[in-house]
């Protein structure tokens, strides 16, 4: 087991490598220049000449990547050009906010639609299935931006209950949570439509196979029926919870920009607008890693849960 | 099922519950701008930055007078008292400094922190030498040379060529603290506990979130102390969040509400506030190649805009027509020949005469390069769309194509050489605060790409002599009548297609009094005050 994960550690090395130098190869070649994008409009192309002499831009790209790949092993994503803090501190900061909003939004969706999966599979054909994909079919179809939009139309502007944006600095918990609540809403909509599909899918294929019929059959009540489909079903629906958290954390760049949440996602944006390169790459890099451990945890934990499943 | 919509209708029915409402006293901003601006001296984010951390928290030593919104803002002592400039040395400008100012730290203000500030963004070698801070402002103070202490309340600045537009450059160097700096000696950090002069001092700057200023109590300025405790500045790029943002109390005041929730605000009972202000939305053309090359076509094509139907229909009276580069009733506007209005049938006159016969026969074509965003764009692409639409009817086939804001000004910079050498024009709106960045940066022969924004390039002998006689001339009665003679000259070579003035639309709740929205870029927040 533990040879495994250190092949796996040890494999992502060259994962992340790569992936840093397709980020860094398309941060550089898409059009538009960091200096360029915070000098005043007035500056002529002397002044932003001058500019990136002095950032160091003026560098061929294999030097500024190789300059940068060196302080990144030590430790160091350089420093922010818009705001000249660490970029290690830019991303610590965003990134403790989207794992909040990710694991908010994964709680609400992850329990609602395993609920919702398990409750269709067992009432195949009926109704309440027929209601639940259509619930599931929403929550994929649904573009989570407008889903966003929607909200703050409703509950901000309409009835004035819930801020329309950011995460509020002050107020403590209480006021925090009221800042969460639409965009948790908002992010939780597409994963809760895919994992109602999922579940409802891999369950119904447990409840296909002959070993159920043998449960039943030998009398066991339909709780117990119930406990071995989950248990069975569970390897396959814990892949899609991790792909699922990973595409929450990274993939939240829309949700967080309509209400202004300073995550991850609405950092990346604001980078590639300012053209703030060490911030996008940093960023990217970060959840990258993220990724890729998160997927190691996931292969794991499905080890524990099916010991079928056996790592070498 | 049921059970769960009950639950989450009790939680958001909780949640809501517990909210707060907004301190007294305390006026809350969103801002255009997707980033807090730079507070370390010389502020970022182009005049949104000046507006609102550059003049809030520093004071350069000539400032703008922002209290009436019944002419162009203009220059009024600041840090200086007095200045004049050496009539034996005419490149030698004396200032005399005000007394008994005070920096946030407490330190006072003296020449020391005029020669500091200035080393600060010059001196490369100097420890306090801010690259960023530089990099901002420098293209700002392009005739300055050198900054001397005569003594403690007197400083002399030095030009590299006799100009009078230096007060218009000084106006744009933020003065720091000295002594602040020497406590952190770093200018990240300085930007975290920044100490300048102004009228409201930092307290609060979370990076990308907001930044928080209050009232300083010690500020010298009887007349222009701040009415509110307290001013919270919120990034807000997108205008929908602004404006839900607006509508459910989060803030008192946006800038640029989309034009068509206007309506609804006002319906509402937000106050819409908007003046003319220098601010120029164009086309800025090719003149070395067809068809722009011709000035007669540039006449038609100015001819064809209709600009009250650009303002009425897409920006509910948000912006005037322009005709030429400043608005009528500015003092640089003069009297020029062409008086630019829609005249469709003049247009397709001029175009005959100029070889282009219409629609039918060999249309004048070109391609123009756009943005789909981006700051004073307004709204690009419907806007460049009904431009397109006016120039055909006319016979003027343009091509438009859109680029991401930053890549368009970048790109711009150059000229049209490169990937742009298929490009006969750029839409980017421009100030046009003071008289370099109006006609010197755009029309001077000298200022040619990449010494400076003369793209096209414009080169008349009778434009540049203008310009160096406002430059030499110290009066500003006599140089503003010298720049109106210019300008129209300008406006009947008709190098752009001047197309609408943007009113700077501001939204804001009922409860903020005392708000004068000034001809000008910036703002005056020390009038201010937040009812209940």
């Amino acid at each position: 087991m533990w040879a495994y994960v250190g092949r796996r550690l040890l494999l992502a090395i060259p994962t992340l490598v790569g992936a840093s130098i397709i980020v860094f190869a398309m941060v550089h070649l898409a059009p538009g220049d960091p200096m360029s994008a915070v000098m005043p409009v007035d500056a002529s192309q002397a002044d932003i000449e001058a500019a990136r002499r002095a950032y160091g831009f003026d560098q061929p790209l294999p030097v500024q990547y190789f300059r940068w790949l060196v302080r990144v092993v030590q430790g160091d994503l350089g420093k922010s050009i818009a705001t000249r803090r660490p970029v290690l501190q830019d991303v610590y900061d965003a990134l403790k906010n989207s794992l909040v909003l990710a694991l908010s939004a994964s709680l609400l969706s992850f329990g609602i639609g395993i609920g919702l999966g398990l409750l269709a599979a067992f009432r195949q054909g009926r109704v309440l299935d027929k209601l639940m994909s259509a619930v599931a079919i929403v929550g994929v179809s649904v573009p989570h931006y407008w889903a966003g939009i929607i909200l703050i139309i409703f509950f901000s502007v309409q009835l004035n209950w819930l801020p329309a944006m950011g995460a509020s600095a002050e107020g403590g918990a209480v006021e925090y949570l009221r800042h969460m609540a639409l965009p948790t809403i908002a992010l939780a909509l597409i994963p809760l439509g895919v994992l109602t599909r999922v579940v409802r899918s891999a369950a119904l294929d447990i409840l296909a196979q002959e070993f159920v019929l043998a449960l039943r059959a030998k009398g066991l009540g339909r709780a117990a029926v119930f406990a071995h489909v989950v248990k069975n079903a569970a390897p396959q629906i814990l892949t899609v919870l991790g792909l699922q958290f990973g595409f929450q954390l990274g993939g939240s760049v829309l949700v967080e920009t309509v209400f202004s949440w300073p995550g991850t996602g609405y950092l990346m944006n604001l980078a590639i607008f300012q053209r703030d390169l060490p911030v996008l790459q940093g960023v990217i890099l970060v959840l990258a890693t993220f990724f890729v451990l998160l997927n190691l945890a996931v292969d794991l934990m499905q080890t524990l849960v099916d010991p079928r499943i056996a790592r070498h | 099922m049921n059970r769960f919509l009950i639950v989450a209708a009790s939680l958001v029915s909780l949640l809501a519950l517990v909210g707060s409402a907004g301190a007294q006293g305390t006026l809350r901003v969103g801002m255009t701008a997707s980033d807090i601006p730079y507070s370390g001296g010389q502020p970022d984010n182009g005049f949104e930055g000046f507006r609102f951390v550059g003049y809030q928290i520093y004071e350069p030593l000539i400032a703008w007078d922002l209290t009436r919104s019944d002419r162009p803002a203009p220059l009024v002592p600041g840090l200086a008292e007095s200045w004049e400039v050496r009539k034996a040395e005419p490149t030698k400008w004396v200032f005399k400094l005000r007394r008994n100012v005070k920096f946030h730290d407490g330190s006072p203000f003296t020449a020391d922190a005029v020669v500091f500030t200035w080393e600060s963004i010059k001196k490369k070698d100097a420890p306090h030498f801010d690259t960023y801070g530089s990099a901002q402002v420098s293209p700002r103070l392009a005739s300055l040379k050198a900054v001397k202490k005569l003594d403690d309340s007197t400083v002399e600045i030095e030009t590299n060529t006799p100009t009078s537009f230096v007060p218009y450059q000084v106006c744009y160097l933020m003065i720091v603290s000295p002594v602040q700096w020497q406590k952190v000696k770093d200018w990240r950090k300085f930007a975290e506990q920044p100490s300048g002069t102004g009228p409201f001092r930092l307290t609060k700057l979370v990076p990308r979130e907001r930044l928080e200023l209050e009232a300083f109590k010690d500020y010298w300025n009887p007349n222009r102390r701040p009415k509110v405790d307290k001013v919270v500045f919120l990034p807000m790029p997108e205008p929908t969040t602004r404006l839900a943002a607006l509508r459910s109390g989060q803030v008192d005041w946006i800038e640029v509400p989309p034009p068509d929730a206007i309506p609804q605000l006002k319906a509402a009972g937000f106050q819409i506030v908007m003046n003319t202000y220098p601010h120029n939305w164009t086309h800025t053309l090719r003149l070395d190649k067809e068809p722009w090359n011709n000035k007669l076509v540039r006449k038609a094509a100015n001819y064809a805009i209709d600009r009250v139907g650009i303002c009425k229909s897409l920006l509910n009276d948000t912006c005037a027509p322009a005709s030429g580069i400043t608005y009528k009733g500015h003092p640089w506007f003069g009297n020029p020949k062409e008086k630019y209005e829609y005249n469709p049938a003049k247009a397709k006159e001029l175009l005959r005469q100029a070889g282009f016969d219409g629609v039918s026969k060999r249309p004048a074509k070109a391609v123009h390069l756009i943005s789909t965003s981006g700051s004073g764009q307004m709204l690009p692409l419907p806007m460049n769309e009904l431009v397109q639409k006016n120039l055909k009817e006319v016979g003027i086939d343009i091509d438009l194509q859109p680029v991401e804001w930053n890549a368009l000004t970048q790109r711009f910079r150059v000229g049209f050489t490169g990937e742009n050498a298929g490009m006969n024009a750029w839409n980017i709106s421009f100030n046009f605060q003071e008289p370099w960045s109006a006609f010197g940066r755009f029309f001077y022969s000298k200022s040619v790409v990449p010494v400076s924004l003369n793209t096209m390039p414009y080169i008349n002998p009778e434009v540049d002599k203008l310009l160096d006689e406002a430059a030499q001339t110290f009066d500003i009665g006599r140089q503003n009548e010298i720049l109106a003679k210019l300008h129209e000259i300008v406006v009947d070579d008709a190098p752009w297609i001047f197309i609408v003035h943007d009113l700077n639309p501001r939204a804001l709740s009922s409860k903020v009094k005392g708000f004068v929205p000034p001809q000008s870029w910036f703002v005056d927040l020390t009038s201010v005050s937040v009812g209940k």
